[in-house]
């Protein structure tokens, strides 16, 4: 029994892309005890994923294992045929993915998913797998265990979801489950009530496990050792207090001091007439009101930070103010006057001043369109500049956000990374030579290092151009990092506003408090002492306040 | 329940709209045709007043809106009215040849729509292999060759040489259905050519893009089996793309089958329609058109239908 559950060895996969093979995983070696939990930690590209899904020897399309064994249990995984692979996967090895709404069949209900496993593995017959699937649901404190089973997966909650595929990798009481990124697609709040349920379920049922996350703190909860990768390679392996309290490697470090960007709060003298006001404003979709009675003002030189959880209206109220869904009632003023309540009724002076930088730089920029067109457009569209001026002036907004004109004028999105393709959307905001923009979620979708390169080169721009910034975003780190003022949302109402500090520093409303104390602090303690706290204090849920 | 049915009776109230717009289409469309059918009937000796005559005789002088209107009268009451060529009711005149066009349509998809589903899957199953290859280029040189050489190349082997089917698709009300099994044969052969590879080429299309989807890497990881993960995992998310693909292939062997009938001299609404324009026979074009419109929007209908009620978010409402 002293022998390792897991052990990999050498472990070198291949990646395919545009018909080339390169190196994702190279040779990486990884044990793992029986009831141990393992974190994986890196930043995306780093290999996690596909190294998590080797554990099961399996690679997704486009991916091969070169080299390098896989040990489970004395069998050797690489040598096994693919029906007796298929007979460990969901029995012996289970695994919980990312976006539990995406991996859930839409077509069949929670708990034909579920019995699934069992049944076809021939563990338990049907009636015995829905009985187990009730008792887990209620294990991982789903509500109505023995109905919710029988519900489709988009009639559930993205929380409760998470939670019912951590029961559906139960199902058969694996030796070892793989948790690939399971709460990074949640809301602070939730996520806690997720953290907790998994961290139990591991604990109670005595299951190994794998835990991956580009999250230190959150990794920091869950594990007792942690691996960071960077690129296919371990760079440094401890336990976690070990590597909590002393990182060795350069590389590692900076993971830990990633959110060290603070810029200082400017408080704005209460006279001078605002940018934006949004005054009054309730808007929606069909019959439902997303947003109710919202207000506030955005200055010059300004960020106001919305927060708020999925659903919050955050979103709707960046729409009202752009003008693309026209508000029930209450206006958007600019510059203290009323702005036509749709786009289309604007003219391009008011259009010009309202501009907007989105989550997914992916999406947002035209895929056809070379970087010299993206940035161009606004600035022939708005400022009538043409030939020469044009070209200068694309030259310098490039020069701007810190990307080398000759190098990058002509090339087209794909060949941009993440971080970069934001960075084209920011200058395509600024060729408008705005007074105000909207910025959704920017750094989400982006790894915390290149995050914190925008934040910084946003934050320099607002000082150089005085613009004026609304923040929308979940990410308290972030408001911490870049925000004057905070308002705070809930069910689409706002629930307190007002600066930073005041914000940050008590006595808070009950909702910010709960906001606050659900970010994952880098300390292994944290989730255990405010469990305790909250236990002892009455549990608190955002539902519960609302 | 109700929100579904509100949803279907829309896509039939716009139905009936597209059809009411296509009749004025048809209408106008055959009227700015040069000449008219008491031209075409007279030929091209026939003096001024014979040609007039005509008109009057068949009412053609009247203003084209009365006409228009008076045909809607018509078709309301269930009169599809009378061939202006030879006066037959146009209703008996059409009856036989519809049934004879649908016979040929619904024995090509009887035999192409399961091929395809198979074929489909199959080669969405085992990408890339020798398999999928293989019936990727035959399937494709098949639709790539235009019907009348498929036509053409099937009658000289198999009527001409080895003798098993006419060449002759010829068949009248009294035909058993065995025989006429064995006389549409090759037309139904040759028009399955080309369906056959859209079809599969799509249904594979659709497959595949589903089989990327998260779930069904979750499906794999909980160690289903293959055959499993097609079926129970894939498939009943698939049904919307494939009912669209079908009803598109169907509602082309209806109205696509011109070519087809005209190679084997079969007498369907096809080679009717052809005739009736050449003619300028106004009724039997917009009567023509109209069932082809129609069936178009039928299975475009149907096609809705199937995909609203194969989406769970539909029909488990929140």
């Amino acid at each position: 029994m002293n022998d390792p559950l897991l052990e990999i060895r050498n472990l070198q996969i291949d990646g395919e892309s545009d018909e080339i093979w390169h190196e994702i995983i190279k040779g990486i070696d990884l044990h793992l005890d029986r009831g141990e939990v393992l974190g994986l930690i890196g930043e995306s590209g780093a290999g996690k994923s596909t190294l998590g899904l080797a554990a099961m020897n399996f690679c997704r399309p486009g991916c091969r294992i070169r080299e390098g064994s896989i040990r489970f249990d004395d069998q050797e995984l690489t040598e096994q045929s693919e029906l007796t692979l298929r007979k460990l996967r969901g029995v012996r090895i289970a695994y919980v993915a990312q976006s539990a709404a995406a991996s859930f069949n839409p077509a069949h209900q929670l708990i034909d998913q579920f019995s699934e496993i069992p049944v076809v593995h021939g563990v338990k017959s049907r009636r015995e797998a829905e009985k187990d699937a009730k008792d887990l649901y209620g294990r991982v404190l789903l509500p109505d265990p023995d109905g919710i089973g029988y519900r489709y997966p988009h009639q559930v909650s993205g929380g409760q979801l998470q939670r019912a595929m951590t029961a559906m990798a139960l199902s058969c009481r694996p030796d070892l489950i793989i948790f690939d990124e399971p709460t990074t697609a949640l809301d602070v709040t939730t996520q806690i009530e997720v953290l907790t349920t998994i961290r139990d379920i591991v604990r109670e049922f005595n299951t190994a496990a794998i835990y991956i996350s580009h999250d230190l703190a959150v990794v920091a909860q869950m594990a007792d050792r942690i691996m960071v990768l960077r690129y296919g390679e371990l760079v440094e392996e401890a336990t976690t207090r070990e590597m909590m309290s002393s990182p060795k490697m350069e590389y590692t470090k900076s993971l830990w001091a990633v959110r060290s960007f603070k810029k200082e709060a400017e408080t704005v003298a209460s006279a001078m007439s605002p940018v934006v006001k949004v005054d009054n404003v309730t808007a929606g979709y069909g019959s439902e009101d997303i947003l109710k009675e919202v207000s506030f003002e955005i200055h010059r030189g300004q960020t106001v930070a919305i927060v708020g959880e999925s659903g919050s209206g955050k979103s709707t109220a960046a729409r009202v103010i752009t003008g693309l869904l026209p508000p029930r009632l209450g206006d958007i003023q600019l510059n203290g006057k009323i702005l036509p309540k749709s786009f289309k009724a604007r003219n391009k002076e008011q259009l010009r001043h309202v501009q907007m930088i989105y989550q997914m730089a992916d999406t947002a920029l035209n895929p056809r369109q070379r970087i010299r067109n993206i940035i161009g457009r606004p600035l022939s569209f708005y400022l009538g500049l043409t030939g020469k001026q044009k070209e200068a002036r694309i030259r310098e907004l490039l020069s701007l956000i810190e990307l080398e004109p000759d190098l990058y004028i002509d090339r087209f999105p794909d060949e941009l990374s993440g971080g970069q393709k934001q960075r084209v959307s920011i200058a395509r905001a600024l060729a408008a030579e705005p007074e105000f923009i909207i910025c959704d979620e920017v750094t989400s979708a982006l790894d915390q290092l290149v995050a914190e390169g925008i934040l910084r080169l946003l934050d320099r721009l607002q000082r150089e151009f005085n613009l004026a910034y609304m923040f929308i975003t979940h990410d308290l780190a972030t408001v911490k990092a870049i925000a004057d003022n905070v308002v705070v949302m809930l069910q689409g109402k706002i629930v307190e506003q007002g600066s930073k500090t005041e914000i940050f520093s008590p006595p808070h409303h009950d909702y910010t408090e709960l906001l606050l104390s659900s970010v994952p602090e880098m300390d292994p303690d944290w989730l255990n002492e405010l469990i305790a706290h909250r236990e002892k204090h009455g549990v608190m849920s955002s539902t519960s306040i609302s | 329940m109700n929100k579904i049915l509100l949803m279907i009776l829309q896509r039939f109230g716009l139905g009936l709209l597209t059809l009411f717009v296509v009749s004025i289409i048809i209408f106008v469309g055959v009227e700015f045709l040069p000449g008219d059918i008491a031209e075409a009937l007279l030929g091209q000796g026939a003096s001024p007043e014979n040609v007039a005559a005509l008109r009057h005789e068949l009412g053609l002088d009247r203003p084209a809106h009365t006409r228009y209107i008076d045909w809607w009268a018509g078709v309301l009451q269930g009169d599809l009215g009378t061939s202006l060529a030879n006066r037959r009711d146009i209703a008996e005149l059409i009856t036989f040849r519809l049934s004879n066009t649908l016979f040929l349509a619904l024995t090509a998809a009887a035999i192409s729509v399961p091929l395809a589903l198979l074929f489909g899957i199959l080669a969405a199953l085992y990408r890339n292999s020798l398999y999928d290859r293989s019936v990727n280029v035959v399937t494709l040189g098949a639709v790539s060759a235009p019907e009348f050489l498929t036509a053409y190349v099937l009658i000289l082997y198999f009527s001409v040489k080895l003798g098993w089917f006419p060449s002759l698709s010829n068949i009248d009300q009294d035909t058993s259905f065995i025989d006429k099994l064995h006389q549409v044969a090759l037309p139904a052969i040759t028009l399955m050519g080309v369906i056959l590879a859209y079809m599969m080429r799509m249904v594979r299309a659709s497959i595949i893009n589903l089989l990327a989807s998260a779930y069904i890497e979750m499906a794999h990881l909980k160690g289903m089996p293959k055959f499993r993960v097609i079926v129970k995992h894939a498939l009943p998310n698939a049904w919307a793309p494939i009912a669209n693909i079908i009803a598109i292939s169907l509602a082309y062997l209806v109205v696509g089958v011109v070519v087809v009938e005209v190679v084997f001299i079969y007498p369907g609404l096809g080679q009717l329609m052809v005739d009736s324009v050449s003619n300028r026979d106004i009724p039997v074009v917009q009567a023509c058109s109209m069932i082809f419109a129609g069936t178009y929007i039928l299975l475009n209908l149907t096609a809705d239908i199937v995909s609203i009620c194969t989406n769970p978010r539909l029909l488990h409402p929140k």
